[in-house]
């Protein structure tokens, strides 16, 4: 028996720029089902929903191939327009909330409710009235029936970003005809109760018939809301699964596509010597004043070539210890490196002793976003150690050869999946943007590499090639590293040593083979191990 | 006393850019020893030429444009419809009436296009406008002293005395001079009402014929409001006392001020009775309404205000379209075409993905900007009454925009009380830093100069200090969140 769809979009196709991204894709949809749309990260799963959505990215860069149906028609979605019109709503992965306005405003922007002028009986109807009582006990209704309970006339801007997503969900139900509802990532930036009530109101939210399509990593989560998936991988079709039919290893095995094995598995071979009286790096009474990640006095030795871990809960200061040393936030206390003190009140006094940063913040700190790869991964060593410059008398201008060569090599090295070195570090997905961090402070050939958060928001391969790397790195070339992770398992699987920060300070630093409980007591601050 | 003291500093700081430019008039002032009235009448004769002007950046600015430079090419379409309405002999109100006609349609074409350039420009809307505006002054400048006359036959010997080239001034008295300013005040109130009352009416009734809800409590006030002033205009002229008064086109500031005055402490008293009666409790700004009222009344007593007073006149409906101006403005920004644009003006994206149309609701709002400074061209110019033909269009944005800068608007902010403050206080800059600069250097040709150097530096100054503004208000969020 052939199921009725509310969606069926079949043989879909997208290039950017020559780049096949999205390869005879399909997507079925029954009415009020949640159905998840499950890979991993530049699988291609926004790419589809852009299209679904009728988002101009799409239209700008050439439209797309393949047919779309809708409650059984065949339709042309050509703008975000269109796609409400037909029913089709979409909470965005970034809020489309306008912080300066209320959340009425936010909840019914676009779709004011409005009261004749006689201007707009001779203009048309944008020259109508907005109704603003009108438009509030609408936001309210919404409000309400997702269970949020704040007041409809507070502005948006400055509130935490659970409550963002819930306007955004109300605006959606808001709308009239709602049919299909997509969920981009919607728990990435949600603490877990908060996502558990997410999950709760998608639930309610179908219980009306509304059909939902929740993108997300989280196989939990699928596994507890959803009736069906569909499996992408590479921008190709996996698999149109139901859930009760399958577990969350095989949804896993489906993402990846290989056996997802213990985290490193080629570290190379091991030919370091560590002594306790070859320090490399030394903090001393170290504070740093980073907002929401402070450091309150942290003493910590790093030995030459070992890998150190700093491990930690969200906002305890784990992260403010690489960027405190980098300069790029305040910092107090001594930090010496091989024995000479960094002035870290000057931005890049690090950076000169050869000290390589791979940021946490990629799209903000770690790249230039709207520069080629190219040159993504050879600037930092121009600045710093004049390479890829040749002399023209006094004048040093870029050797472009070299840099392309260079470029190229890293390309391969670290399979970084590109059109090519020219193509914009931006529109990379979000693994290849760190690989490209990562080639970047190689190029630098730091002698001491500090790679905080390296695997947020990548997926699972990439995970591995990026670990991998720092594991080769470390044991063949002897580099040593500064590992920062918010990830215990990826810490516990790599480094020699692991600090445990706990409000700011050192509560412990243990081997990688140390207790779940040992681990546990530090990261809640209760002083421990020391190893 | 301390709180006090930091919510006094912290009002100083918000409104730094205002406050700067107080000091440097009252400085400018004391320097220049150049009697009150005069720089008063000056001033408000000033107002009523450039307000118009300033209020059209108004709503560019909200929807995300930044200041419109482009007003240029408004002003270009002003001056054009004043060549054909002088080349066929149109005069007065009339002629005035014609001018609008004219402008109007060529300044929504020329505001299409500009919107259509800021489109392809987003980011840079203001450089593009400043450069677009000297573009289309070169253009026009093409067309005024070659292209009429020269390749379009067009024969009038008192504005082409060689047959094609313009003439460079061009004298407006007997013409479109004070065709305007010189509507009596009485007309005025009888357009107001008249206009109120089918506003009123029409709109209660169209809203019927749709089936939806009268706003029946507003149509009452709207019509009360209306026939007051209607009846006021009508009856008022037949009344010697009121006609004495009310009768002329220039209401002198003393009636003003004590008519002006009894209305605002009337108006205050009843209603903070009616709050009484329904027991509010927030009187503070009827209380300082009243007070506001006294004070103006007070003026007319005091001799040395009253000096000032007398010697300022007030074209009465000039006033009545710069009031106008600013009931348009907030009207625009309660329809669903305002909330358009306060979201394309607040982000992009995220009205992209609401389905409002970003591009179309730009290139309108630059229309809507560019007629608004058509307007106020030929409100400028029939009140200055010579036209200066080839240039009369070059600083129209340069001083409209040091203006709405200096009353504290930013490019992501503008209000009418900016654009009001603003206009005030440049141009009592602008009236008074050539006299005291004079007054110091002891040459009188220095004037021009300090002009140019007034609107440039108070652009630059303004911005920098909205800048320093908008640093504070960083460091204060990062505070706030340890």
């Amino acid at each position: 028996m052939e199921t009725k769809y509310l969606l069926k979009m079949d043989n879909i196709s997208k290039e950017y720029f020559g780049n096949k991204v999205l390869k005879n894709v399909q997507l079925h949809v029954a009415p009020g089902e949640i159905h998840a749309l499950m890979g991993e990260n530049g699988a291609g799963k926004s790419t589809l929903m852009n299209i679904l959505f009728g988002m101009p990215v799409i239209h700008n860069t050439g439209g797309f191939e393949g047919t779309i149906q809708f409650d059984g028609q065949t339709v042309n979605i050509d703008s975000p327009q269109k796609a409400m019109e037909l029913g089709i709503g979409m909470v965005h992965q970034e809020f489309m909330l306008i912080p300066g306005f209320t959340v009425t405003e936010n909840v019914k922007l676009g779709r004011e409710i409005t009261t004749p002028t006689i201007a707009s009986g001779v203009f048309g109807k944008s020259l109508e009235k907005l109704d603003r009582p009108a438009m509030a006990s609408d936001a309210r209704k919404a409000l309400d029936t997702i269970g949020l309970n704040i007041p409809e006339t507070d502005t948006v801007g400055g509130m935490p970003v659970g409550y963002m997503q819930f306007i955004e969900i109300a605006r959606e139900i808001d709308k009239t005809g709602m049919k299909l509802l997509i969920f981009d990532e919607p728990t990435a930036v949600l603490t877990e109760s908060e996502a558990q009530k997410l999950l709760e109101t998608m639930q309610v939210l179908t219980s009306k018939g509304i059909s939902i399509i929740f993108i997300t990593h989280r196989i939990d989560e699928v596994i507890q809301v959803a009736n069906s998936m569909t499996v992408l991988r590479d921008g190709t079709f996996v698999q149109h699964v139901e859930t009760k039919g399958t577990t969350a290893a095989e949804i896993a095995e489906m993402m990846v596509g290989r056996k997802v094995e213990k985290l490193v598995d080629d570290a190379g071979k091991d030919t370091r010597t560590i002594s306790d009286d070859d320090i490399l790096l030394r903090l001393k009474d170290f504070h740093v004043d980073m907002p929401g990640e402070k450091v309150r006095g942290v003493d910590l030795d790093i030995r030459r070539g070992e890998i150190l871990g700093i491990g930690g809960l969200a906002g305890q200061g784990k992260v403010g210890i690489p960027n405190g040393i980098l300069g790029l936030y305040k910092s107090t206390g001594t930090v010496k490196f091989e024995g000479e003190v960094i002035e870290t009140e000057k931005l890049g006094a690090a950076l000169k002793k050869h000290i390589a940063f791979v940021s946490e913040d990629r799209r903000g700190v770690g790249l230039l976003l709207e520069e080629s790869i190219e040159n993504n991964i050879t600037f930092t060593a121009m600045q710093i150690d004049g390479k890829f410059l040749k002399n023209y008398g006094p004048l040093k201008l870029f050797d472009s050869k070299k840099a392309r060569e260079h470029a190229l090599d890293m390309i391969k090295q670290l399979d970084i999946r590109c059109t090519g070195p020219e193509q914009y570090a931006g529109r990379l997905s979000g693994g290849n943007q760190q690989k490209v961090c990562l080639a970047r402070a190689i190029t630098m050939e730091p002698k001491l590499l500090i790679v905080s958060e390296p695997t947020r928001g990548i997926d699972i391969g990439a995970k591995k090639l990026v670990l991998e790397l720092l594991a080769k790195m470390n044991r063949e070339e002897g580099m040593t590293i500064i590992m920062v992770s918010s990830e215990l398992n990826e810490l516990r699987s790599l480094c020699d040593r692991i600090a445990i920060v706990s409000d700011g300070q050192l509560t412990g630093i243990f081997a990688p083979d140390a207790s779940d409980a040992e681990y546990g007591m530090a990261m809640s601050g209760v002083k421990g191990g020391n190893k | 006393m301390n709180k006090l003291l930091n919510s006094l500093k912290k009002a100083i700081f918000d409104n730094k850019v205002i406050a700067l430019f107080v000091v440097l008039c009252v400085a400018c002032m004391a320097i220049a020893e150049t009697s009150v009235s005069y720089i008063a009448a000056e001033v408000f004769s000033r107002f009523s030429r450039n307000a118009c002007l300033v209020l059209s950046l108004i709503i560019p600015c909200l929807a995300g444009l930044g200041m419109n430079f482009g007003i240029v090419v408004g002003a270009i379409a002003a001056q054009i419809s004043i060549f054909f309405v002088v080349h066929f002999g149109f005069t007065g109100l009339g002629g005035f009436m014609l001018c609008v006609l004219i402008s109007t349609p060529l300044a929504i074409f020329f505001g299409w296009l500009v919107g259509k350039l800021y489109n392809n420009t987003k980011g840079a809307e203001m450089i593009a406008g400043l450069i677009l505006g000297f573009f289309a002054a070169g253009l026009y400048r093409l067309f005024v002293l070659y292209i009429l006359g020269g390749v379009i036959p067009f024969d009038d010997p008192n504005l082409l005395p060689r047959g094609f080239g313009l003439r460079n001034a061009y004298d407006l008295t007997g013409s479109l001079k004070y065709a305007l300013d010189d509507i009596s005040f009485l007309n005025v109130c009888v357009v107001i009402g008249i206009i109120a009352i089918v506003a009123a009416v029409v709109t209660s009734a169209y809203a019927k014929k749709k089936g939806q809800t009268v706003d029946k409590n507003g149509a009452m006030k709207k019509v009360v409001i209306g026939a007051a002033a209607l009846v006021f205009g009508i009856v008022g002229r037949f009344i010697p006392m009121v006609n004495l008064l009310f009768g002329s086109s220039r209401l002198i500031l003393t009636d003003v001020a004590l008519f002006g005055g009894l209305a605002l402490i009337v108006y205050a008293v009843i209603k903070i009775l009616l709050s009484l009666k329904k027991g509010e409790k927030k009187l503070g700004k009827l209380i300082a309404m009243a007070v506001a009222g006294v004070l103006l009344m007070a003026g007319t007593v005091i001799p040395a205000v009253r000096e000032i007073y007398q010697a300022v006149q007030l074209p009465s409906a000039a006033y009545g379209v710069i009031v106008l101006f600013c009931f348009f403005n907030n009207w625009i920004m309660e329809t669903r075409l305002g909330q358009n644009m306060r979201t394309v003006g607040q982000n992009r994206g995220v009205a992209t993905s609401a389905g409002i149309n970003v591009d179309k609701t730009r290139i309108i709002a630059t229309c809507i900007s560019t007629v608004l400074a058509a307007w106020g061209q030929l409100i400028f110019l029939q009140n200055l009454g010579t036209f200066n033909t080839v240039q009369q269009q070059d600083n129209v944005g340069l001083y409209s925009i040091a203006a709405i800068l200096v009353g504290g608007a930013t490019v992501q902010k503008a209000t009418n009380r900016h654009a009001v403050i603003g206009v005030i206080l440049f141009h009592t800059l602008f009236v008074v830093a050539p006299l005291a600069a004079t007054k110091i250097v002891g040459d009188s040709a220095i004037s021009e100069y300090i002009r140019m150097f007034i609107s440039y530096g108070v652009i630059a100054v303004s911005l920098a200090l909205h800048a320093w503004k908008t640093v504070a208000k960083k460091d204060d969020k990062k505070a706030n969140a340890e």
